[in-house]
């Protein structure tokens, strides 16, 4: 499985995106922005599709768009929290947007197909070349960097942003901030697992970890694990069955996890209560 | 030639020839029906989902429809069953979820998100083993009103008139256990089974939708036109109507303006959509002021 570059690119690309969703996806859990995050990564499609359309490179369209989207996103909010009726809205008409600009790329290229858009929805994680994946994975671990340093004023601010407010921690600045993370991570991720899949990616193992972990850097470091894990486990399976896509398998890993985590969750705080019932009083 | 003249072919200004242009096609006549059952529809029902705040579960119902309309194609069935059953079972599932009283609201959008994440990579798997539908899943998600059948137009309006007056039935208790669950319940409404039934009707409007707008883009009808709405009026009559007109008046335009140009349906009405709701927010923020 090794010997193949492809592989090897796919994995590389693929611990570093998968770490840095599920450190960023803990926090969009718990502050509730994971229909942001959904819009965002349609967002990131239009743009994708934006930059084929006038023959930019897709990383460009990728990056700006999203990081533009999310912080505008946070602007129109209070305290950088949009609503949601205003972010459907917004996200149909940039989706529309991507119509548009599929459509002029088809006329405009003579062999007319829905490649590139299939690419751009759902990622094309064998197809990154040796430094497409290593940009991945510099992209990444800089995200990973932002996120950890602003950690504990973050978790403060998600938990109780008045009092957080009040002990002087610049909420709206890192509400936007964080935003602007969440951007490029969903940029980046979805040249791993498309645009249409890393919602899986971003809310699954963060899900998972929320259910299963009291503290919060456990959790943290719970939903980071298992995003990893899904994406080890979905790019071997993809391996052995070649017909399965790699971005089907990773998310069909990741929400595998959230269901046994539940499962698991549910049985452990059911424990207590049967045990409380059979102690007689 | 002017861009507008290779924009829009054929469209002459002259409103009535371009109208009588507009339906001496079958096919239009047909998109244009099923586009008036699809926005009426989406119009009513798009109202309560954003009274009801459940934007994101109307989402993941919508792209619920890309897999149940790929599976069909997969198995050999009909797609309309495809996206009918995919939508029902999906709004079958965000209940269970939701009803799953010991999370948080935030834990149960993540389990909504993973819902619709993993239903997509359902739909990219049976894409992928039912070969040569690439211009296929370019019309499952972005939709296509010219090959719509008189079948099809049939059968939306059917399910549209069932859901508008499953609607007027329940629309009155539906909207005071939207507005206060708490005091509904007090009262003796049913809250819960309100709450499943209406997301299995927004199941089916999602449904009907997406085989018109295709699965990403239904959310322009049901989510646009209703909050357009409620910018300019909370009293929830008019605020059904306006919704209902304009969503109506939207897919019309939209349509026209798709006959008469080379780009898609999907980008006119999503952006004609959202101009409405800017223009009534900008409206809105003028009059307050």
């Amino acid at each position: 499985m090794f010997a193949h570059e492809f592989m090897r690119n796919a994995l590389l690309a693929g611990t570093f995106v998968g770490a840095a969703c599920g450190l960023v996806g803990y926090f969009v859990v718990l502050r509730a922005q994971v229909f942001a995050a959904d819009a965002l990564s349609h967002v990131a499609f239009a743009g994708a599709l934006a930059a084929v359309a006038f023959g930019v490179d897709v990383r460009v369209g990728l990056f700006a768009t999203a990081i533009v989207v999310a912080v505008g996103m946070g602007g129109l909010g209070e305290r950088a929290h949009a609503d949601d009726v205003a972010i459907g809205t917004v996200f149909a008409w940039i989706l529309g947007l991507g119509v548009l600009f599929l459509a002029i790329f088809t006329t405009r290229s003579s062999a007319g197909n829905g490649t590139a858009a299939v690419r751009v929805l759902f990622g094309s994680i064998f197809g990154l070349s040796g430094s497409d994946a290593s940009i991945a994975a510099a992209v990444s671990v800089a995200a990973i960097a932002a996120t950890l340093a602003a950690a504990r004023p973050l978790f403060f601010a998600s938990l109780d942003p008045d009092v957080a407010a009040a002990q002087g921690v610049p909420v709206r600045l890192l509400g936007l901030g964080f935003l602007a993370v969440l951007g490029a991570v969903a940029a980046e991720a979805t040249q791993a697992v498309g645009a249409l899949l890393l919602l899986g990616l971003v809310a699954a193992p963060a899900a998972a970890a929320h259910r299963l972990a009291r503290s919060p850097y456990v959790g943290l470091a719970l939903s980071t694990a298992f995003a990893v894990g899904a994406v080890w486990l979905g790019l071997a399976l993809s391996y052995v069955e070649a017909r399965v896509p790699p971005s089907t398998a990773i998310i069909s890993v990741a929400t595998l996890l959230l269901v046994l985590a539940a499962g698991g969750g549910r049985a452990a705080s059911a424990l207590p209560r049967r045990l409380r019932r059979a102690t007689p009083r | 030639m002017s861009i507008e003249a290779s924009v829009f072919q054929g469209l002459s200004w002259n409103v009535p020839a371009d109208v009588r242009a507009l339906v001496s096609y079958h096919f239009m006549v047909n998109a244009l029906e099923a586009g008036t059952a699809v926005a009426v529809m989406a119009g009513a029902i798009g109202w309560f989902m954003v009274l009801r705040r459940q934007t994101f579960a109307g989402h993941t119902l919508a792209v619920i429809a890309f897999p149940g309309a790929a599976g069909a194609s997969l198995a050999g069935l009909p797609l309309v069953a495809g996206y009918f059953g995919a939508c029902v079972a999906g709004a079958l599932a965000l209940a269970g979820v939701s009803a799953d009283r010991t999370g948080s609201h935030s834990r149960e959008s993540a389990a909504t998100g993973t819902v619709q994440a993993f239903a997509l990579g359902l739909g990219f798997l049976f894409v992928g083993l039912y070969h040569g539908l690439l211009n296929g899943l370019d019309a499952l998600l972005f939709g296509t009103f010219l090959g719509i059948t008189d079948g099809q137009a049939r059968t939306l309006v059917a399910v549209a008139a069932g859901a508008l007056l499953v609607l007027a039935v329940a629309g009155r208790p539906l909207l005071f256990a939207s507005v206060d669950g708490d005091v509904a319940r007090a009262a003796g409404v049913p809250v819960r089974a309100l709450s499943l039934g209406f997301l299995v009707l927004l199941g089916l409007a999602v449904a009907a939708t997406s085989q018109i707008t295709g699965a990403l883009l239904v959310f322009a009808l049901l989510v646009a036109p209703a909050a357009t709405a409620q910018q300019l009026t909370a009293r929830p009559l008019p605020g059904l109507g306006l919704s209902v007109g304009i969503g109506l008046a939207v897919t019309w335009l939209g349509l026209a303006l798709a006959y008469f140009s080379i780009y898609p349906a999907g980008f006119f009405i999503t952006s004609l959509a959202f101009g409405a709701y800017v223009t009534a927010r900008v409206f809105r923020a003028v009059r307050t002021d």
